[in-house]
C-alpha cells in the first residue's frame, strides 16, 4: 500500500505548525507519531497534500504534577508514559493503560496528542482521559483553549478539535480513588474489541469501541454513586448503545463483553 | 566431550547455529526488492474489483496523466504476448479434470477479486501504484459462487460458462473395499459421523511476493528473478508457457523471505514481467504489497470435510469413510487440484484401520485459488481424524489417550502397509504418545480441570491430543507418475572438493529459512571430516544449480539432503581409490575417518584428503584412467515417502465469560528420524505449531456474500506473534527411516499439521460437561462464547 504523493514541511515550534496549517488550510495534516495517520494514507483513507512534522517538537514531550493535577505535553510517546516515575505516582492508570497500547514499536512513536486527536473510539488513552475527567489543551492562530474530555469527541475519527488547531498539553486530576482498565482483544498488539475503564473509584467509568466515541457510561457512575453493587452497576453498561458489527464481534457480543468487562473493572477499582 | 582421532566430533545432532543468520539479522542479505536495476520498467496490476463480471471497458487516461505513467494495457493488448500460452497447472489428477484457460491478465472476464484485468507501465513502484489506482474498469457484474457448498447446489451460477459445472474433478480412493467399507458400517458398534469446516487462509510469509525479468544486452537471454521457492520448475514452466528456448533462460531466487508453499506456483507477475522484458528488451519488474498478495497470492485449505467411523464395541476402528468437498477458486494453478489427494492417503491417520474410502469433489468458486499451504492436504485430514476420534473417545466411553492406544498402528508392524495403499516406513506411535502424556503431568492436569469444573469455575481447563502421521520426502517418481502430476521427485547435488580442500555443495533444493546451508555443511563436513565453515553451499540459481526440484513438502532433507550425502560418499570413493595408489594399498585396506586416509593395521601409513584433493587437481599422478579433480553428482530419487509422526498435547484455559481461550501449554514429541540440527528442527516446530493454532484461533480469510475478501490486511487477518505463542515443550523419538542412508525424515511441515486439531480438541474438552461437542475454526471468543451459550440452550 503506498500513499498517495504529499509535501513535508517540519514544525520548528507549536506556533510555526500552527502558522503552516493556517498556510496550507484544509489540505494540511500534523504529523506526530504517525502511527495512525501514516497507515490512513497507505490505504488512501486519508490523502492529504502537506503534512506539518510535529514530531520534533520536544519542549511538547513533558509529564508534570503540581496543584493536584498532571500535566503532560501532546508530543509525550506512550512508552514515556508507561514508564514514567512520576506518572507512576500521580496517575498509574494512564501510566498502565499507556503500556497496553499496540506493542513497543508503536509505543515509542505513538503520542499522547495524536491518539486524542485521532479520536478513534477503539484506542484506550482516549477513553482513560474521559474515565479521568481530564483537559484538553488546544491551540489555534487566535490562543489557546481548554476542552474538556467529555466535550471532546463528536463521532468516528472526529473532535472538536479544528482544522488549524493542535493540541499542545493535557490533563488530568492526580490522585483520586480505585482505577481499572480491562482491554479484551485477539493479539497482544491488536485495538480493544471492547475496553472499559473506570476512575475515581467508580466515579469515572468509560467505554472502548462501543459506538462513534470513546463513550462515558453514564448509567454505570449514576448507579455506582446510587450505591449498586458492581454487578448492578455493569449490568446497564451496555444500556442504549449501538455497538459496531465487525468481524471479531457483533453487536450482541461486544454488549455483553462490555457488561463484563465493566464488572471485572468495577471490582478492581474496588466497587463491591 | 573428547575429540580423538577415532571418534572425531560429529556436526551431525549438533545444535549448530545458522549460517544463514548473520546476514539475514544484519540486513546484508538481498530480497527482491533490494535489486537495484536502474531503467526498470515497473509494473501496476489493476485487480478486479468484483468477485465476477464482464469487462466492458478499460480507461487508463486518468492513469496516463500521471508523472511517471506510461503505459496502461489491457487483457486484451497483452494476450498477443502469450499467444496459445496459459499458467500451468503441472496436476491434472483425472483424465476429465476440468482445467479453465487461465490468462495472466483476464481479457473478457474477471473470475475474483484479485483476478488481474489491466496493467499499468512506469517509472517507478510509486507511479505503477497511482497509476494502477487511477485505471477505471466498466464492469458488468455476473452472479458469483463463493461458498463451496453453494458451487455444487441446484441452479448455482457458473464461474466458467464454458464448463457445463462448477465441478473439477471427482477422485476417490477405495479400490475393491466399497462393499468391505459398507459391511464395516452395517457391524460397527459405535459409528462417529461428523462434517468439519477448513476454513480459508491467507499464508503472509515475512517477505511477499515479487519478481523482476533482466534481459541481457546482446538480446535473446532473459533472467528472472522471483521471490519463488521454485527456480527450476519456474525456469521450465515460463520457458513452456512463453516458448523461450530453455538455454535462454536462467532464473535466480534471491533471498526469499518465507513460502509456506504459496511460492510454490508459476504466476502471472512472472510471465507478465518475462513476456514484456523480452519484448521491451528493459528490466521489467512487479513488488507485491501486502494487501495486494492477500487476493493474488494462492490461499490455503478451504474444504468441507464429512467423515464417518465404524467401530467395534471395544472402540477399535474398523473403516473410515470420508467425503471431501474442495474450493479450487477460480483457476487451477501450479498444483491447486492434487492438494486434497495429498491428505486422501492420510484419513486413517495413525491408526491401524482396515478399510478405507475417500472421495473428493473439487468445486470452482469466484475467489482466489487456492493450492499448496504449509501441510497441503496433510493437516486437514489430520484434523478430520484426530477431531473424530475424540468424538469416537467419548462415545465408546474412554479416554483420548486409550482411543489412539488402541488403534494405534503397533511398533511391531513396520514397514506396514495401509488401506490407502502407501508403505510407513518406521514408528513407535505409543512410545511417542506416552512420552507426551509425561511431559504433559496428564494427571495434574485432569485433577485440576476436575477441580475447576466441579467448582462451576469460569476458567475452563481443556486437554487436547493430537497423534499425527504424515507423507514426506515428496517423492518416488513413479509414485507421482501413478498420480498423474506432471513431474519426477527427485533432487540432484553435487560435491567438489577443490585443491585447498574447501568443499562446495550444489543442491537443487531452494531454500527460503529452512536453513540448508547450515544442514547440508553439517551433513557433508561429518562425512569428509572438515570444518562446516569450510562447506559452501551453493543453490537456487539455475546457473549455478542447474538440476533440481526445490522446496516444498519437508523433501529438502530426505530427498535433496540425501542426494548431497550420496554424492559426498561417490567423491569419498574416488578419493579413496587415489589413496590406495598414493599408499600402495588395497581400497579394501583402507579406512577414512576424520578427513584422513589410513590403512588398517598400519596407522603410519596415512594420507590426508587434503594431500589427495591437491592431487586429484594437479593430475601428475592419479590412477590410469581417472579423471582428475574430485567432483561427483547425484540425482537420488526416493525408493518411498518418509513418514514423520508424533504426538502434540495442547493446554487451554477458556473463559467461560467472554469465550476467550488462551492456550497455556504445548507439548510436543515428534519423530521426524534422525535430527542433522535440533537447533532449526525446533526452529520449524516451533514455527509450524504457531501456524497451526492459527488456524484454530486466529486466521480466516473471510469473504462476505459478495466474494469481496473483507480481511484483507494483517488487521483483521489475524496472524498471531510472539506474544501468542504458546510455551512449547518439545521432545522427540526418533525411528530411524529405512528409507535413506541418513535415517532422516523431514519435519518442515510437522508442527502445522499436528497442532490445530490438538488446540480444538482441547478446547471442546473444556468445554464438554457444558454441552459444546464442537466448535468451528477459527475459536475466536465470541465463536466460542456463543457455542457455549447455543449449549446452555441460547441463554448468555
Ligand atoms: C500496529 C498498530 C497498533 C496499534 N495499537 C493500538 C492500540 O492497541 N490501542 C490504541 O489506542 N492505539 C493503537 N495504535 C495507534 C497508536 O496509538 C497511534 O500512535 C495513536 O493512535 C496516534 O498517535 P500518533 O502520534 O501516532 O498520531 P499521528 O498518526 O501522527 O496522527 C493521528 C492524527 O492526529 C492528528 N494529530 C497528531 N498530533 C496532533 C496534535 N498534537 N494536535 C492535533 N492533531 C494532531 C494528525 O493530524 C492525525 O490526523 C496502534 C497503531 C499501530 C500502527
Amino acid at each position: 500500500m503506498i500513499p498517495a504523493a504529499f509535501d513535508y514541511e517540519v514544525a520548528e515550534s507549536a506556533d510555526h505548525a500552527i502558522a503552516l496549517l493556517a498556510e496550507h488550510g484544509d489540505d494540511a495534516k500534523l504529523l506526530a507519531g504517525g502511527h495512525s495517520l501514516i497507515p490512513m494514507m497507505r490505504y488512501r483513507l486519508a490523502t492529504p497534500s502537506v503534512l506539518v512534522d510535529v514530531g520534533r517538537l520536544d519542549d511538547l514531550r513533558y509529564i508534570r504534577t503540581g496543584n493536584g493535577t498532571v500535566s503532560i505535553g501532546a508530543l509525550t510517546r506512550h512508552s514515556e508514559l508507561e514508564h514514567s516515575a512520576e506518572l507512576a505516582g500521580a496517575c498509574p492508570m494512564l501510566a498502565s493503560v499507556a503500556a497496553l497500547v499496540g506493542d513497543p514499536a508503536v509505543r515509542h512513536r505513538g503520542t499522547l496528542g495524536g491518539t486524542l486527536a485521532h479520536s478513534d473510539p477503539a484506542s484506550d488513552l482516549p477513553a482513560a482521559v474521559l474515565a479521568l475527567g481530564g483537559t484538553i489543551v488546544a491551540q489555534g492562530p487566535g490562543g489557546s483553549r481548554e476542552i474538556a474530555a467529555t466535550d471532546f469527541f463528536t463521532g468516528y475519527f472526529e473532535s472538536v478539535l479544528a482544522a488549524d488547531e493542535m493540541i499542545t498539553e493535557v490533563r488530568v486530576p492526580a490522585g483520586g480513588g480505585g482505577w481499572n482498565y480491562q482491554k479484551f482483544n485477539r493479539r497482544a498488539q491488536d485495538w480493544a474489541i471492547v475496553g472499559a475503564a473506570v476512575a475515581g473509584g467508580g466515579s469515572g467509568v468509560s467505554l472502548v469501541n462501543m459506538g462513534s466515541t470513546p463513550i462515558r457510561a453514564s448509567g454505570v457512575e449514576a448507579a455506582v454513586a446510587g450505591g449498586a453493587s458492581a454487578a448492578e452497576a455493569a449490568a446497564v453498561a451496555a444500556d442504549g448503545l449501538e455497538p459496531p458489527d465487525d468481524l471479531n464481534a457483533d453487536a450482541e457480543y461486544r454488549s455483553h463483553l462490555a457488561r463484563v468487562l465493566t464488572e471485572r473493572a468495577l471490582n478492581a477499582a474496588g466497587v463491591a | 566431550m573428547t575429540i580423538t582421532e577415532d571418534a572425531p566430533a560429529a556436526h551431525v545432532g549438533s545444535r549448530r547455529l545458522r549460517k544463514e543468520d548473520p546476514a539475514l539479522l544484519t540486513g546484508e542479505a538481498r530480497f527482491i526488492d533490494d535489486l537495484a536495476l536502474p531503467g526498470a520498467i515497473w509494473v501496476g496490476v489493476v485487480r478486479s474489483t468484483e468477485a465476477h463480471a464482464n469487462i466492458v471497458g478499460i480507461d487508463g487516461s486518468a492513469a496516463l496523466e500521471i508523472d511517471g505513467v506510461h503505459e496502461v494495457l489491457s487483457g486484451a493488448d497483452l494476450a498477443p504476448l502469450w499467444g496459445e500460452g496459459a499458467l500451468p497447472c503441472a496436476w491434472p489428477v483425472t483424465p476429465d479434470m476440468k482445467n479453465p484457460t487461465h490468462l495472466p491478465v483476464a481479457t473478457t472476464t474477471a473470475k475474483y477479486v484479485g483476478d488481474a484485468v489491466a496493467v499499468v507501465l512506469a517509472d517507478s513502484r510509486y507511479a505503477a501504484a497511482d497509476g494502477a489506482a487511477a485505471v477505471v474498469v466498466d464492469y458488468e457484474p455476473l452472479p458469483a459462487v463463493v461458498e463451496i457448498e453453494d458451487a455444487v447446489a441446484d441452479g448455482a451460477p457458473l464461474v466458467h460458462a464454458d464448463l457445463e459445472s462448477n465441478e473439477c474433478y471427482t477422485w476417490g480412493l477405495w479400490g475393491d473395499n466399497a462393499a468391505a467399507v459398507d459391511a464395516a458400517f452395517a457391524e460397527a458398534a459405535h459409528v462417529v459421523s461428523e462434517r468439519y469446516l477448513q476454513q480459508r487462509l491467507i499464508p503472509a510469509p515475512m517477505e511477499p511476493r515479487g519478481c523482476a525479468a533482466v534481459p541481457s544486452p546482446a538480446g535473446g537471454e532473459l533472467t528472472l528473478y522471483s521471490a519463488t521457492q521454485i527456480p527450476h520448475i519456474l525456469k521450465v514452466m515460463t520457458a513452456v508457457v512463453l516458448g523461450i528456448p530453455e538455454n535462454k533462460l536462467r532464473v535466480v531466487a534471491p533471498s526469499v523471505g518465507g513460502g509456506f508453499g504459496c511460492k510454490l506456483n508459476v504466476y502471472a507477475e512472472e510471465i507478465l514481467c518475462s513476456a514484456l522484458a523480452m519484448q521491451r528488451g528493459a528490466p521489467v519488474r512487479w513488488t507485491e504489497g501486502r494487501t495486494e498478495g492477500a487476493v493474488s497470492t494462492i490461499q490455503g485449505r478451504g474444504q468441507v470435510q464429512h467423515i464417518e467411523m465404524a467401530a467395534d464395541a471395544g472402540g477399535k476402528v474398523q473403516a473410515v469413510r470420508v467425503k471431501l468437498l474442495a474450493d479450487m477458486g477460480a483457476y487451477l494453478q501450479l498444483v491447486t487440484p492434487g492438494v486434497p489427494l495429498l491428505g486422501g492417503f492420510l484419513y486413517h491417520g495413525c491408526y491401524d484401520i482396515p478399510n478405507y474410502m475417500f472421495e473428493c469433489t473439487s468445486v470452482f468458486t469466484n475467489r482466489t485459488p487456492t493450492d499448496a499451504y504449509r501441510g497441503a492436504g496433510r493437516p486437514e485430514a489430520t484434523y478430520a481424524v484426530e477431531r473424530a476420534m475424540d468424538s469416537l473417545a467419548v462415545s465408546v466411553g474412554v479416554s483420548p489417550e486409550e482411543i489412539r492406544a488402541r488403534n494405534f498402528i503397533a511398533a511391531d508392524a513396520f514397514p506396514y502397509e495401509s488401506s490407502a495403499g502407501l508403505v510407513f516406513d518406521s514408528g513407535d506411535y505409543q512410545a511417542v504418545l506416552d512420552k507426551a502424556v509425561a511431559l504433559a503431568g496428564l494427571s495434574e492436569r485432569r485433577a485440576d480441570q476436575a477441580r475447576r469444573a466441579a467448582e462451576g469455575s469460569s476458567k475452563r481447563l481443556g486437554i487436547g491430543f493430537s497423534s499425527y502421521v504424515e507423507m514426506c520426502g515428496l517423492a518416488p517418481s513413479r509414485v507421482l507418475a501413478s498420480l498423474d502430476y506432471g513431474a519426477g521427485g527427485w533432487e540432484a547435488a553435487t560435491v567438489r572438493i577443490s585443491p585447498t580442500c574447501k568443499v562446495q555443495v550444489v543442491t537443487g533444493s531452494t531454500p527460503h529459512g529452512q536453513g540448508h546451508e547450515t544442514c547440508w555443511s553439517m551433513i557433508v563436513a561429518d562425512q569428509l571430516g572438515v570444518d562446516p565453515d569450510d562447506v559452501e553451499v551453493l543453490h537456487s540459481d539455475t546457473a549455478v544449480s542447474p538440476t533440481g526440484l526445490d522446496t516444498y513438502g519437508s523433501r529438502s532433507l530426505a530427498v535433496g539432503g540425501t542426494a548431497v550425502y550420496m554424492a559426498t560418499e561417490k567423491v569419498i570413493d574416488k578419493a579413496r581409490a587415489i589413496a590406495a595408489h598414493q599408499l600402495e594399498a588395497s581400497e579394501d585396506d583402507l579406512e577414512f575417518s576424520g578427513g584422513v586416509f589410513r590403512v588398517r593395521g598400519t596407522p603410519e601409513a596415512e594420507v590426508p584428503l587434503a594431500g589427495i584433493a591437491f592431487a586429484a587437481f594437479t593430475a601428475h599422478d592419479l590412477p590410469d584412467g581417472m579423471e582428475p579433480n574430485l567432483e561427483a553428482h547425484v540425482t537420488y530419487d526416493p525408493p518411498n515417502f518418509t513418514f514423520p509422526n508424533g504426538t502434540h498435547i495442547a493446554v487451554v484455559e477458556v473463559d467461560t465469560d467472554t469465550g476467550d481461550v488462551d492456550l497455556i501449554d504445548y507439548v510436543a514429541v515428534d519423530d521426524c528420524g534422525v535430527q542433522i540440527n535440533p537447533l532449526v528442527v525446533e526452529g520449524q516446530v516451533h514455527g509450524g505449531i504457531l501456524q497451526g493454532a492459527a488456524q484454530a484461533l486466529y486466521e480466516d480469510a473471510v469473504y462476505n456474500s459478495d466474494g469481496q475478501l473483507v480481511s484483507a490486511n494483517l488487521g483483521d487477518y489475524l496472524v498471531p506473534s510472539a506474544a501468542e505463542a504458546p510455551r512449547f515443550r518439545l521432545d522427540s523419538h526418533a525411528t530411524p527411516s529405512p528409507t535413506n542412508p541418513m535415517g532422516v525424515k523431514g519435519v518442515g511441515e510437522a508442527g502445522t499439521i499436528a497442532a490445530a486439531p490438538a488446540v480444538i480438541n482441547a478446547v471442546v474438552d473444556a468445554l464438554r460437561d457444558l454441552g459444546v461437542t464442537d466448535v468451528d475454526m477459527p475459536a475466536s471468543p465470541q465463536t466460542v462464547w456463543k457455542a457455549i451459550a447455543d449449549a446452555q440452550g441460547g441463554a448468555s
